[in-house]
């Protein structure tokens, strides 16, 4: 469970986080969805302690991360994977070393087991006979596999995804959520997905936050949100031009 | 204005005490956890092996340069014999540590503030850092164990590359004698100049590391983020190992 309490964070005279609360339920897929520009990937950062509030708390089953010190706060990182927006594979590395980069420094694996399981988690995300290809000679989607494959190797406990589809075609787009619906129901981790795509997010979460305005302004079901009468979730689901959320 | 110029000191005293926590926390990471041999091994090439050429070159030419203005000078007192001496205190002292340096930070210095910076604004460094991977380990400590080791030994070629860039043109083109050119250096370089000249060389070592990882660390946004890290980065090193060299030969003087 990951709890979040009256969180506020500004960048200089930008206040981006406001008060925000929110509760992440075990084992579930949540979605936090919200126009651009509204802080839901410093949430996500958040949660996993690459950045700090200016005030109030964040919890990991329990454990504060706020201000912890390094040490402290890897060991709770090492219940956490990530698949970053730009998917931040490391280039200067094969598609094989991005996955096996951590097996390698954080288990005593032999390099067989290694190999047979970083093979494996790049056949769960489909993809095979690209182990020895460096990342710039991927696709956008392919990318996205690898960077789930990363993630996922270590069987963490919660995987965030910031925007793990955007910039693909739709058909990729439907591929990537379906692959994090499969990759969950195997592995059972609580999954937090920042996610622009409407409607097809209310096919994969379980639960959908909204953000606005540095808050939560309201949290539920996919039929819940759906069938929300706030003008802002309306508004937002509809992508309608005219309403509380306005373009800059 | 006095709050412009209030917020430019806040601003200067934060980014000093960040480089100064950054260069402390690097060597205590050195001696707490060097990180991986493979990883120095490959700092090791990148910053010592691949400068070989432009060190080579440059201590030839400023070895030739000195032979060159060492005799005009000398010659005046008729003291071209002592040409050997002048060039090797020259280099052994003072320009082989400090010309090695600014190559070194030119090639390699650069390059390692592209290379986090890019790290850093594709949010490489910040993947590390979620798999509960200390970055340093992995980044910094390689390149600053690398620069201790890389520029002593580079230094000790321009040194020597140096000297018979001298006599080639002192001894071949200009006719001094051969014997007086060596030994007069051997009589007037003493040990204390050699270990003068790697402590300066180890010194920048551990400048062009901090710097080149520090800016690329906090680099800006954007590929002009990295420009901008990446100048200032060649820029402050360069300014520091001049600075840094004076306060050191007043010292081991």
């Amino acid at each position: 469970m990951i709890t979040i309490r009256n969180v506020h964070k500004s960048f200089g005279s930008q206040k981006v986080l406001d008060g925000l609360d929110l509760d992440i339920p075990d084992g579930k897929i949540t979605a936090i969805i919200g126009p651009s520009g509204e802080g839901k990937s410093v949430l996500l950062k958040h949660l996993i302690g690459l950045l700090q509030p200016d005030s109030g708390e964040v919890e990991v089953d329990g454990e504060s991360i706020v201000d912890l010190r390094r040490s402290e706060l890897n060991r709770i990182r090492e219940k956490f994977g990530m698949l970053f927006q730009n998917v931040a594979l490391f280039d200067s590395m094969t598609v094989f070393e991005n996955v096996a980069f951590q097996l390698q420094e954080k288990t005593s694996l032999s390099k067989g087991e290694i190999r047979s399981k970083v093979l494996a988690a790049l056949e769960d995300v489909g993809l095979k006979n690209i182990e020895n290809k460096f990342p710039d000679e991927l696709s956008g989607g392919m990318k996205k596999r690898v960077g789930l494959a990363r993630a996922v190797v270590l069987n963490p406990k919660i995987i965030l995804f910031d925007e793990p589809t955007t910039g693909l075609d739709p058909i990729i787009k439907r591929a990537i959520h379906q692959l994090i619906k499969d990759t969950h129901a195997k592995f059972g981790f609580t999954a937090v997905i920042v996610s622009h795509e409407i409607p097809d997010i209310f096919d994969v979460a379980q639960n959908i936050a909204m953000l606005f305005r540095g808050r939560i302004l309201q949290y539920g079901t996919p039929e819940d949100i759906k069938n929300s009468d706030d003008p802002a979730v309306r508004q937002f689901i509809s992508g309608s031009l005219d309403g509380p959320i306005q373009m800059i | 204005m006095v709050q412009a110029l209030g917020h430019i000191t806040i601003e200067a005293l934060r980014d000093l005490g960040r480089s100064g926590w950054f260069l402390l926390y690097s060597l205590y990471m050195i001696v707490r956890r060097p990180g991986n041999l493979v990883h120095v091994l490959k700092q090791l090439r990148f910053i010592g092996t691949k400068s070989l050429f432009v060190i080579v070159l440059t201590a030839g030419f400023t070895g030739m340069v000195l032979g060159l203005q060492g005799y005009y000078s000398l010659s005046k007192f008729g003291s071209e014999g002592m040409l050997g001496a002048a060039v090797a205190l020259s280099l052994i002292r003072e320009l082989g540590p400090v010309l090695a340096a600014l190559m070194v930070t030119g090639r390699a210095g650069s390059a390692i503030t592209a290379e986090i910076g890019i790290m850093r604004i594709t949010e490489q460094i910040d993947a590390l850092e979620t798999m509960a991977l200390d970055p340093f380990k992995y980044l910094v400590t390689p390149k600053f164990i690398a620069a201790m080791i890389s520029l002593p030994l580079l230094c000790a070629i321009f040194d020597v590359i140096g000297i018979y860039g001298g006599w080639l043109v002192g001894v071949k083109l200009l006719g001094v004698n051969p014997g007086a050119y060596f030994y007069e250096m051997e009589n007037s370089v003493v040990w204390r100049d050699v270990y003068s000249g790697f402590l300066k060389s180890f010194s920048f070592g551990v400048i062009i590391a901090w710097i080149g990882c520090y800016k690329g660390y906090y680099a800006g946004h954007g590929a002009e983020g990295v420009s901008k890290a990446t100048t200032e980065s060649v820029v402050l090193t360069s300014v520091i190992i001049l600075v840094w060299d004076y306060f050191l030969t007043s010292v081991l003087l």
